[in-house]
């Protein structure tokens, strides 16, 4: 067995919560994907299986939907209702992001599942809360980013270019990580007490909650933070940290040096690569490889001494950048204990040795097509309880006759 | 939710649980400050001879009212409400006998050193389990405790990059735009907390422990799925002429789909439709961004004309405020949001009125800091009291956890060992 086998979930499909009914099946729980008698419209979410649209081809829904079962019921009819309820009967978690009022309208929200199945944990995950005022807003990942913290953080020094949101779908994954999060609390809650629990999340909050000092500048200081190219937002100026490399591609510089050690490590690579005489700032390096002089990063932005010692640091990392192929920088400033990174594209990290190494590249079955394809695995390794993707996602209506007896 | 919290009983979700806490920074510290907030107790351990220096947040900016110092960091406090701290001296055999009682007492160790800290001291999970034979133990380090780069050293923003999302934020024709925060270290932490609870779920079943190897940038690849399948089962790559372009929909969903300038210094707004209905609803908007003769556009002309009718929202949005845009369009049925700044959604936003919970700070005073997103209706999450000061709960930790007294612990200090 595993953390969570044995686990009853129902989950009623909706774009923003396919994720954490994922975590939750991929360590185990059985859970039941409940979709329209149509099907969820997010099976036509693209890209698609050779790029050819249909139900049972979109890749973004087998990548949310690993491990899940499915069934379609019509809740807006009393025998789908039924069915539901018989769901229920046995379910120890549901997850829904149902349209503001629809679970009240069909007598299936809390109150009334709560009262026949007193142990349920039921969590919902809407854009503005349950009791918001805007709950029945329109709304998409793209307008949740933007008006939750992350799109003001992000962008370019060039504030002429539009703030930016970043890769698709976060804000629903934000969602969802605290969605999964609650479920685990209530359910331990639940384990000592055998009290079950209604619990409304916030999408807009996650990520309100989620911009480090993009709130927490304002909160403490009242200071407002202004995005700047790959790096932190900040309400003061800052260098850059992201090079292009001799082949064209970036490298994020990352932290630069803050300790002596640091900086004479930085001096040393340097020197290696006989590019000290051509480093004017070099002085600076000195200074901060030496213990007495080294100042405190509180003082970044404070003293002009000590930012020039650390913008020091940060050109030293550029110089060496340039002067090499991204992935030679990222691994040469790692082995010299300089952490920086390599910007890969997704399928380049995906296929990176390391990851490789660490079983992130797993196989599924897809037994309708006769194939098997690789998927991205676990976020995290539990030594005894063991992730896996048992199931490639529910076809449409695939699992009716087994859960439901029809 | 005042009156909520409030109501609370005392108990919370995970009363009695006890954390035996090495994480700092957010990556590691944003994890147990959930468990905190429900009642579990996290005992937070830092090195009295660096000075807490372990967590470089300890005594950095934001300061409140301009008071610096090693215990006055906001984003310390921010990320360490409501755990206690403690000190110990790792390199004294009294401390490490002292963290053997503490281990012994816990439910869970939890850390975001690099790799092979703990073991160092003597505390790798073999002799962890000789101490606590049901100890949790969760390690969240950049890279994990195998594979070839175990030993590299990361910061959010080197997680970001080596996991494809910086990659896939940015603009067209210009440099990764990442993210101007770190976004692995909040998404870290809240992997990391899920991988507690998931343990601890797992040793309530079964009464067994085990280690958690969560490596961050591997929870931050499992967040790019759709790019990673696109890759694997159609062999089409990110890195290709036009990508990315993050601001539009991810792999043509949807069009319009962007971010568009408004009246005023730096003002934007987000708009974005979903299907015909949502393109219809904007193209009957009187005196709107869409003449009305492309109302009959579906999603493939929409998308072969994206450029120009951005130019055509932005023409329309450029003249006009941001909010007046969210309220006429939300009104309308589109998606559609103000690029809020700090001040707005913190301040003026009406849903996120409850999200901001003033904590007491031992020096600092009230602050507010960032709450949680949920509401619970039988246990609720509760924050008051700010991070602590360095070694704050050492006479109380001690005392009950070791039995010692204050003349004690008082001892210790002056030797050097706490």
């Amino acid at each position: 067995m595993t953390a969570l086998t044995g686990l009853r979930v129902i989950e009623l499909a909706r774009e923003p919560i396919a994720l954490a009914g994922k975590l939750l099946a991929d360590m185990g729980a059985d859970v039941v994907l409940v979709e329209p008698t149509a099907g969820d419209p997010a099976r036509l979410i693209p890209p698609f299986l050779d790029d050819r649209p249909g139900p049972d081809r979109s890749l973004w829904w087998w990548h949310h939907h690993s491990s899940k079962r499915g069934v379609c019921l019509d809740l807006d009819e009393d025998e789908g209702r039924q069915c539901f309820l018989r769901l229920i009967d046995e379910a120890d978690i549901l997850i829904e992001s149902e349209p503001a009022g629809r679970l009240e309208g069909l007598g299936l929200d809390h109150g009334d599942l709560l009262r026949i199945r007193p142990e349920l944990i039921h969590v919902s995950v809407t854009p503005y809360g349950r009791a918001s005022a805007h709950a029945g807003d329109p709304f998409t990942d793209l307008t949740l980013m933007a008006g939750a913290g992350p799109v003001w953080s992000s962008g370019y020094d060039d504030h002429n270019l539009p703030p930016v949101r970043g890769s698709d779908s976060q804000a629903y994954y934000t969602g969802c990580h605290f969605a999964v999060m609650s479920a685990l609390t209530a359910l331990i809650h639940r384990m000592a007490t055998g009290e079950g629990q209604f619990i409304d999340v916030s999408m807009h909050q996650a990520s309100n909650v989620s911009t480090e000092g993009g709130s927490y500048c304002w909160l403490v200081a009242r200071e407002t933070v202004e995005r700047k190219t790959g790096r932190h937002a900040s309400s003061f100026p800052t260098s850059e940290t992201q090079v292009r490399c001799r082949d064209g591609l970036w490298v994020s510089s990352g932290v630069p040096p803050r300790i002596p050690e640091e900086f004479a490590r930085m001096i040393a690579w340097v020197q290696e690569l006989g590019l000290y005489e051509h480093f004017p700032e070099a002085v600076f390096l000195e200074m901060g490889a030496d213990p007495k002089t080294c100042p405190s990063i509180a003082d970044i932005g404070i003293s002009d001494e000590a930012t020039a010692i650390y913008s020091a640091g940060r050109e030293a990392l550029v110089l060496i950048a340039e002067s090499m192929d991204a992935h030679a920088f990222f691994i040469g400033s790692q082995q010299r204990n300089i952490p920086s990174g390599i910007i890969y594209a997704p399928e380049e990290a995906f296929e990176d040795p390391h990851f490789r190494a660490r079983g992130l590249q797993v196989q599924v079955e897809h037994p309708e097509l006769g194939r098997r394809f690789r998927y991205v695995g676990a976020p995290y390794v539990l030594s005894a309880s063991p992730w896996k993707i048992t199931r490639r996602a529910p076809m449409l209506g695939e699992h009716q006759a087994e859960i439901l007896g029809r | 939710m005042n009156e909520t919290i409030c109501a609370t009983p005392a108990k919370g979700a995970l009363t009695g649980i006890r954390i035996c806490d090495f994480t700092g920074q957010l990556a590691g510290a944003g994890a147990t400050r959930w468990l905190a907030a429900f009642g579990a107790e996290v005992i937070r351990i830092e090195d009295p001879v660096r000075q807490g220096g372990w967590d470089i947040l300890r005594g950095v900016p934001p300061y409140k009212d301009g008071q610096t110092g090693l215990d006055r960091g906001g984003a310390f406090n921010n990320h360490n409400v409501g755990k206690l701290g403690i000190t110990l001296n790792m390199k004294t055999a009294r401390a490490r006998e002292m963290l053997e009682q503490i281990i012994r007492q816990s439910d869970c160790v939890t850390e975001n050193f690099a790799a092979g800290v703990l073991e160092r001291w003597g505390f790798g999970f073999d002799r962890m389990r000789e101490i606590k034979p049901d100890i949790i133990y969760v390690t969240n380090c950049g890279f994990g405790y195998s594979g070839p780069y175990r030993s590299f050293k990361t910061w959010g923003p080197i997680v970001q990059a080596v996991s494809g999302l910086t990659f896939a934020s940015g603009l067209p024709d210009q440099p990764p735009a990442g993210w101007g925060y770190s976004y692995m270290d909040h998404t870290g932490a809240y992997y990391m907390a899920i991988a507690i609870l998931l343990a601890i779920v797992h040793r309530q079943r079964t009464g067994q422990g085990q280690w958690v190897d969560l490596a961050c940038t591997e929870s931050a690849l499992t967040l790019n799925g759709p790019a990673i399948l696109d890759w694997t089962v159609n062999q089409r790559p990110s890195r290709r002429p036009g990508q990315p372009n993050s601001n539009r929909s991810a792999h043509d969903a949807m069009a319009p789909h962007g971010i568009y300038r408004c009246s005023g210094d730096d003002e934007w707004v987000a708009i974005a439709c979903r299907d015909d209905a949502d393109w219809r609803r904007l193209a009957a908007l009187p005196d709107g961004p869409v003449s009305p003769e492309l109302a009959c556009y579906n999603l493939g002309e929409r998308l072969a004309r994206q450029d120009m009718l951005d130019e055509n929202i932005e023409r329309w949005t450029a003249s006009r405020q941001k909010f007046d845009i969210q309220r006429l369009l939300r009104e309308a049925g589109i998606p559609c949001s103000a690029v809020q700044k700090p001040e707005e959604r913190v301040d003026l936003d009406q849903d996120t009125a409850d999200l901001w919970p003033v904590v007491t700070h031992g020096l600092m005073g009230d602050v507010r800091v960032d709450g949680l997103p949920v509401r619970f209706s039988a246990t609720p999450w509760r924050m008051n009291r700010g991070a602590p000061c360095l070694g704050e709960h050492n006479e109380d930790v001690f005392g009950r956890l070791l039995g010692l007294a204050p003349a004690e612990v008082a001892q210790l200090r002056a030797e050097g060992v706490i």
